[in-house]
């Protein structure tokens, strides 16, 4: 589709040396079947999901009209929605914050010398291959009011602990991002474990001959090589979390009174359920600008950290 | 560095302890599966008969075999097709210096940050129009499609780390580039081509939403869906709940156990500088 044989042929004139027999014309056949699966399932019906954010149409009638930005005003005056965005971006740093956190520090124990290392980095990801809808059920009945989680604390003489976990409006979100914290801290530990894989040994005695305390090390030696694969995590667990649907449409539905909706849940629902199209449309936009600001900004950042130190 | 001190002994047995407490769930899981539907004592306690009837119960009632072929049939014809396609699209991203190939590479990164919520809407109807809703088809375009930006991503990675040697050589003994892409560069890149197809074989086979959303109605169903239309039937009955979860989560995991060293060693590869 960005076939331009003007830009073409100017590319190939003014970069002779590494464009020999590479201009590109014999490598479109490569490309264009992921381009037509791309443009079908990605590219347009997002486009045409923004379109219909400024529209009425309620999913069955072949008539809407146009109704402006109304969808958006409704939007911004609707307290369910504005609920749903605190809880989206919500549930997404902190689930970011202590995926990584927590993977971070499972790698960085499990790199070294444990004779369990290999056993233990299986029972970390095991999470990770287990059926999404498998993980929300089982936590669904692990948080019950005289389920396991209570039984546990009531046990060790920890009653006041004890929680109605999914029911109460005031923690159920935390409670949810508890589920996605557990499932995805082994992923973020792979991924550091991977990185980790290219840092020299020979470094960190160095750093440590010189008096350099675990911290230094860490943070001197480590952090820099470490650079992409945080870049990588980081992408990674911010999307998930801004997209968590699974496991809150398992566990609460969205409520108790709405408090664990996000927008994900409230695009659903709005769309299968109340058949609101086009406000529908207006919420899954304004997920894709919080995705989108929050992927270039923070992927902007690491690299500009990454690069300076 | 091959010291095992006393503090790597200590790091050792609170790495252990940890270790169990994160599998608490999965012991929860595990033991009320393996108990009878009249044993009430606590879920904390350990089964004193197990007995795998709920196994062959919840097989018999949800459906979980056909569930399986379902979910079996789309989650290899997906990634087959999302590795060829990606693989072939980051060799030409990462080799054609022209303009286009700059441009399509952004074009297709963008796809990392359009959320699938903003094109569900459309896209169902436009299946609906094409009358394809209750079949397997249009779960596997859309994974095929879904699925390209992240994996061409990798690869395009891979394929900017090796050098051209090869290819030149085989260009150099008359090979097209179609014959040097299949002998040359898929061979080449092969620790990712693992990555690839763990990471999307794990997103298809755990994919949720969409089947609920394609599938509902038909009498198709993949394990996500035939597990939650179960647990809504059976809610009070977690034995039998959870002897399907099991089922449904134990294919990917004895895959898993198999191939982890290789899955670490792939990702490493991604996330090199």
């Amino acid at each position: 589709m960005q076939n331009n044989p003007s830009a073409q042929a100017a590319t190939g004139l003014t970069r002779p040396p590494r464009a020999r027999a590479r201009r590109g014309s014999r490598y479109w056949p490569f490309i264009l079947p992921a381009v037509v699966f791309y443009v079908f399932v990605v590219l347009v019906p997002g486009i045409q999901g923004a379109g219909f954010s400024f529209t009425d149409w309620d999913g069955l009638n072949p008539s809407f009209s146009f109704v402006g930005i109304d969808n958006y005003i409704r939007l911004a005056g609707d307290p369910q929605a504005v609920r749903a965005v605190l809880n989206t971006l919500g549930l997404a740093v902190v689930a970011t914050v202590l995926e990584n956190l927590i993977g971070l520090l499972l790698a960085l124990a499990l790199n070294g010398r444990l004779k369990s290392r290999h056993i233990l980095r299986v029972v970390f990801f095991a999470p990770v291959v287990i059926l999404t809808i498998v993980i929300a059920f089982l936590w669904q009945y692990i948080y019950t009011p005289d389920g396991p989680l209570n039984s546990v604390l009531r046990g060790i003489g920890l009653d006041g602990l004890a929680q109605n976990w999914l029911g109460d409006p005031k923690i159920a979100l935390w409670s949810i991002a508890a589920i996605v914290i557990w499932q995805f801290s082994g992923y973020s530990m792979i991924i550091f474990l991977a990185g980790l894989q290219s840092v020299p040994a020979e470094q960190l005695e160095a750093a440590s001959l010189d008096g350099a305390g675990p911290f230094a090390r860490f943070w001197y030696v480590v952090r820099p090589l470490l650079a992409p694969a945080i870049t990588v995590n980081l992408m990674l667990s911010l999307i998930r979390g801004f997209m968590v649907f699974d496991q809150i449409w398992v566990t609460t539905q969205g409520g108790p009174a709405q408090s664990t909706d996000s927008l994900s849940t409230l695009v659903y629902r709005n769309a299968f359920q109340y058949g609101e199209l086009g406000y529908s449309a207006a919420i899954a936009v304004v997920l894709t600008v919080f995705v989108a600001v929050f992927g270039i900004v923070q992927y902007r950042y690491v690299l500009r950290s990454g690069v300076a130190k | 560095m091959n010291r095992y001190t006393a503090r790597t002994g200590t790091l050792e047995g609170v790495m252990i302890l940890v270790g169990i407490l994160f599998l608490f769930p999965i012991y929860i899981l595990v033991n009320l599966s393996i108990r009878p539907l009249d044993d009430l004592s606590s879920p904390l306690v350990p089964t004193t008969n197990p007995t795998f009837d709920n196994f062959v119960n919840a097989w018999n009632q949800a459906g979980l075999g056909g569930a399986l072929i379902n979910s079996a049939i789309i989650t290899v014809v997906s990634v087959a097709l999302i590795v060829l396609l990606s693989s072939s699209a980051a060799y030409a991203l990462a080799r054609a210096t022209a303009r286009w190939s700059t441009v399509s590479f952004y074009g297709f990164m963008i796809g990392l940050l359009i959320p699938f919520q903003l094109g569900l809407i459309p896209l169902y109807k436009t299946m609906s129009q094409l009358g394809l809703l209750g079949s397997l088809l249009p779960l596997i375009i859309i994974y095929v499609g879904l699925r390209l930006p992240f994996s061409i991503f990798l690869f395009v990675q891979f394929l900017r780390q090796i050098p051209l040697d090869y290819e030149e050589a085989a260009s150099l003994d008359g090979a097209g580039v179609f014959q040097t892409f299949f002998r040359v560069v898929l061979p080449l890149v092969r620790p990712v081509t693992g990555t690839v197809i763990i990471l999307n074989g794990l997103f298809t086979w755990n994919d949720f939403l969409t089947p609920l959303l394609y599938l509902s109605g038909s009498g198709n169903q993949t394990i996500p869906v035939a597990i939650y239309t179960f647990v809504g039937e059976y809610a009070t009955q977690w034995q039998l709940v959870f002897a399907a979860l099991i089922i449904g989560a134990l294919p990917v995991l004895i895959a898993f156990f198999f191939i982890q060293k290789s899955l670490i060693q792939g990702l490493a590869s991604g996330v090199k500088g």
